[in-house]
């Protein structure tokens, strides 16, 4: 009796093991960078309704031939909020590229009144409410951005919010690469 | 030269603390008698070590010495001087220096504060922090060293703090938290030194109460600074996100609750021992988890520090000996056998079971929440991720906390042992009733919208603070008079009552504020008018001024109340010159029955702005019964019965045995302690059952 009680005081134990495992394991995957996965990858096929019109739709295919900068974002999410204003300035000044916001499990009301308060970005935003879209790009959390080229590969994937800073390190490269 | 000083002195700490770890554990094994005594001794010493690390730290960030790599990184001449000592803590290497300063800290505090505790005790409870601190000196000094300079190329100007944290609310967050997190380990000490010692006594858990209590409350303190700097600092508004760093910040304050509640049990009755060793180590253990996930970088999150995988591993490390090792030693110490006391149905026992189940639950549901886009990804895949937001956290934690405020207010009125059911029908039906009404009531008479959720909040809220009025007008009612009644109560009894107070206010505040705050992002012009309830908002426009390290614009908004001039809001749009960084200040009229947030948006063409209005009931009463529930940790651990157990033992009072025992048969036989009159004798009574 005593001997099977004295197992169950492992159990603590086990449960620390197994989660220790799992931190050691996400301690190696490089968090800000697109997962080996998807480098490379053509865009995942989606068809997805807009914003600020229900009835208009967006496919993957229709983006095809300009190089998009996705990124997803939600008003839950505060490195969002931090991250607008940067994205605002950022698409007044590259007129070449096409900015495609993804509204993550969002709520569409807020999200209309987040943008028109604040700024719109973005050529197209599309709605992602029951976060599908998301999954299959391999969101982990919002904000994350996303580089597609002319022929619908995604180049590249940054994780956290974008500023100046970052754009001029981390996608400006790229991105002079694609052209 | 202070910077080497200063290097010197983590050297010595780690030294000394090294020593601390092996020589009072061997003394204790061995009945070394001098051993033992070198504990307080080198306590003392890595403390006094560890703060003169951190005044050579704060000294050179006074003199900007830029050679130091971590001073250039996050300060700058126009720092303001304030900010300078501030920004000690602004970043992963200096945030460790104040940790490991807190964990020495707690460390001497217990050496101070225990003269009456065995010698044998003391060094085992020391030298288990010493165990504790040689990991983490260790790592601040070999893999996040503060005083690391960069002599070949001296920069002559910093890059300054994060703007951030150039802000009242987030320099003094960081120490409240650490004093809390770190506060732990003093609890998980003494249930280490208990397990080792096979010694899981009454006197354990006494000793342990106070001290948790007093992490505690620091934690309380801490987060609830954190929630209101995110609510004036961060511009939009809200006060929680369930962001990771939020949640590891909560889960050992969940842990550390039920710990508080266990130990009372443990203590009083002698049950639940194994569960209550279990809490101690898993609230220190959580407090860990928190600092690997803040400080490696595996979850994303807004307060991340800087990244760097090699410092992870090693961190990670530091969790396998530390926690690996102290589970490990509860597998194989911690006693299986129950506590030969029995309790009933309705009992405090249970209710406290219960209280310890749910907070419990909760925190599972929230490591979960926070760990599951990791454990996806390890299931499914690189490729497959997802993640966890507010909908999952809220559907989950409101009905627990819900749930635990309902059977807190039994609770209060429960008795150890077996409380007859009549007696807590007949007195808590009314209660009840009373409850539901006014809280369908009060929406009515406030004239606000009914919703459904807000008359639950209510009920809830107005059922604690009825039950633990009920249950003090019960104890003062046998009383000579009133207020004879009311000061015969001890502090800790007050302590626990503000304390569930404070959670009946803060589920108002939660409830009111996020049911009823108007939140209107509006496009302004000067001159242009907005109206919200009896508040009309004028924006006047925005002029430029110059701050010691920043430009800035800033909005004249005049407030209306009811038609009469209330008031004037300048909120900011700032932009730090060393870094360029923008940075909102919202300015806001902080009232107890709600309060008016401004915060200036973005520009808009043709001078007009996007301006942030919010009208927030009740969101102070967040902050306000946070505050409450630290008061009451304070006030427990204030109690006249840790003082008179000192003072009972140094006048060596004979025949307190034979007091302790009369008291024990009476307990026994069932008879109240409201018996003994005296209050000296009262004093004893609840020392000793």
């Amino acid at each position: 009796m005593n001997s099977s009680h004295r197992g169950l005081l492992f159990i603590p134990a086990g449960f620390f093991l197994l989660m220790l495992l799992l931190l050691g394991k996400a301690l190696f995957w490089n968090q800000r960078e697109i997962p080996s996965a998807l480098l490379n990858r053509p865009l995942p096929e989606f068809s997805k309704p807009t914003l600020d019109n229900p009835n208009q739709t967006i496919t993957a295919a229709g983006l095809r031939g300009d190089i998009l900068i996705m990124n997803v974002w939600a008003t839950w999410c505060p490195p969002c909020h931090a991250e607008h204003p940067h994205l605002v300035r950022i698409s007044e000044n590259e007129p070449d590229l096409v900015f495609v916001g993804v509204n993550y499990k969002d709520d569409a009301e807020a999200a209309g009144e987040f943008i028109n308060t604040r700024g719109n970005p973005f050529a197209y935003i599309l709605t992602d409410v029951d976060g599908k879209l998301g999954i299959e790009l391999g969101v982990r959390g919002a904000p994350e951005t996303f580089v597609v080229d002319r022929e619908g590969f995604i180049r590249f994937k940054y994780e956290g919010a974008i500023d100046e800073n970052v754009w001029q390190e981390k996608f400006v490269p790229v991105i002079s690469q694609l052209n | 030269m202070i910077p080497e000083f200063g290097n010197f002195a983590i050297i010595l700490a780690l030294g000394l603390s090294l020593m601390l770890s092996v020589v009072p554990m061997l003394g204790a094994a061995r009945r070394q008698l001098q051993w033992m005594q070198t504990a307080r001794t080198l306590t003392t010493g890595v403390f006094v070590f560890m703060l003169a690390a951190f005044i050579a730290l704060a000294w050179s960030f006074l003199q900007d010495d830029f050679s130091v790599a971590y001073i250039a990184r996050n300060s700058n001449t126009a720092l303001p001087t304030y900010y300078k000592l501030a920004a000690v803590w602004g970043a992963h290497e200096g945030s460790l220096l104040l940790w490991v300063l807190i964990l020495s800290l707690w460390g001497f505090a217990v050496s101070v504060f225990s003269k009456d505790l065995p010698i044998d005790m003391v060094s085992r409870v020391l030298s288990v922090m010493g165990m504790v601190e040689v990991g983490f000196i260790g790592f601040l000094l070999f893999t996040s060293n503060p005083f690391e300079r960069s002599l070949l190329n001296i920069p002559t100007e910093g890059a300054d703090l994060n703007p951030l944290l150039q802000d009242f609310g987030l320099t003094v967050h960081p120490p409240f938290l650490y004093m809390g997190y770190v506060g732990f380990s003093v609890a998980f000490a003494f249930a280490i030194a208990a397990l080792l010692s096979g010694r899981l006594d009454a006197a354990w858990s006494r000793w342990s109460r106070p001290w948790t209590n007093a992490a505690w409350s620091f934690l309380t303190i801490g987060i609830a600074l954190g929630s209101w700097w995110a609510y004036y600092e961060l511009g939009w508004g809200g006060w929680w996100f369930w962001d990771p760093v939020e949640n590891v910040s909560f889960m050992p304050w969940l842990v550390g609750t039920a710990l508080i509640h266990s130990l009372a049990v443990t203590e009083k009755r002698g049950v639940f021992k194994s569960w209550t060793v279990l809490l101690a180590i898993g609230a220190f253990s959580l407090s860990l988890l928190g600092a690997f996930i803040v400080r490696s970088g595996v979850i994303t999150s807004v307060h991340a520090f800087a990244v760097d995988p090699e410092r992870g591993l090693v961190l990670l490390c530091l969790l396998l000996l530390i926690i690996g090792g102290s589970l490990l030693l509860y597998a194989l110490r911690a006693p299986v056998v129950a506590g030969n006391s029995v309790y009933g149905e309705q009992s405090r026992e249970l209710y406290l079971l219960l209280n310890n189940i749910i907070l419990v639950v909760s925190m599972a549901m929230i490591l979960l929440g926070t760990l599951y886009p990791l454990i996806h990804e390890a299931i499914y895949g690189e490729a497959n991720k997802v993640s966890v937001g507010p909908p999952y956290f809220n559907t989950l934690f409101v009905p627990l906390m819900g749930g635990m405020s309902f059977l807190l207010g039994i609770a209060v009125f429960t008795r150890w042992k077996r409380t007859p059911v009549n007696h807590l029908i007949s007195s808590l039906r009314p209660l009840l009733l009373l409850s539901i009404v006014l809280g369908l009531a009060l929406p009515l008479i406030l004239q606000a919208e009914f919703k459904i959720s807000v008359v639950v909040a209510l009920a809830l809220a107005l059922w604690i603070t009825a039950t633990l009025l009920m249950d003090i007008r019960n104890k003062v009612r046998n009383k000579a008079s009133f207020m004879n009644g009311l000061l015969s109560l001890g502090r800790a009894y007050w302590g626990m009552q503000l304390a569930h107070f404070g959670l009946a206010v803060i589920i108002c505040g939660i409830c009111l504020t996020s049911q009823y705050s108007v939140e209107d992002d509006v496009r302004m012009q000067p001159g242009d008018e907005h109206e919200i309830e009896e508040y009309v908002f004028k924006f006047e426009g925005v002029r430029e001024i110059v701050g010691p390290n920043y430009d800035a614009q800033a909005a004249t908004i005049t407030v209306t109340k009811s038609g009469e001039p209330y008031l004037t809001l300048q909120p900011e749009k700032r932009r730090y010159r060393a870094r360029g960084d923008v940075q909102t200040e919202a300015d806001i009229d902080v009232g107890l029955f709600r309060d008016l947030f401004t915060a200036l948006g973005d520009p808009r063409g043709d001078d007009a702005w996007v301006v942030r209005i919010h009208v927030k009931p009740f969101v102070f009463w967040i902050w306000l019964g946070a505050f409450f529930m630290a008061t009451g940790g304070v006030l427990a651990i204030l109690d006249k019965r840790y003082r008179r157990e000192r003072i009972r033992k140094n006048s060596r009072l004979d025949n307190s045995s034979v007091v302790s025992n009369t008291i024990a048969i009476n307990e026994a036989g069932n008879v109240s302690t409201k018996s003994f009159d005296s209050n000296e004798t009262r004093g004893l009574v609840e020392e000793r059952v």
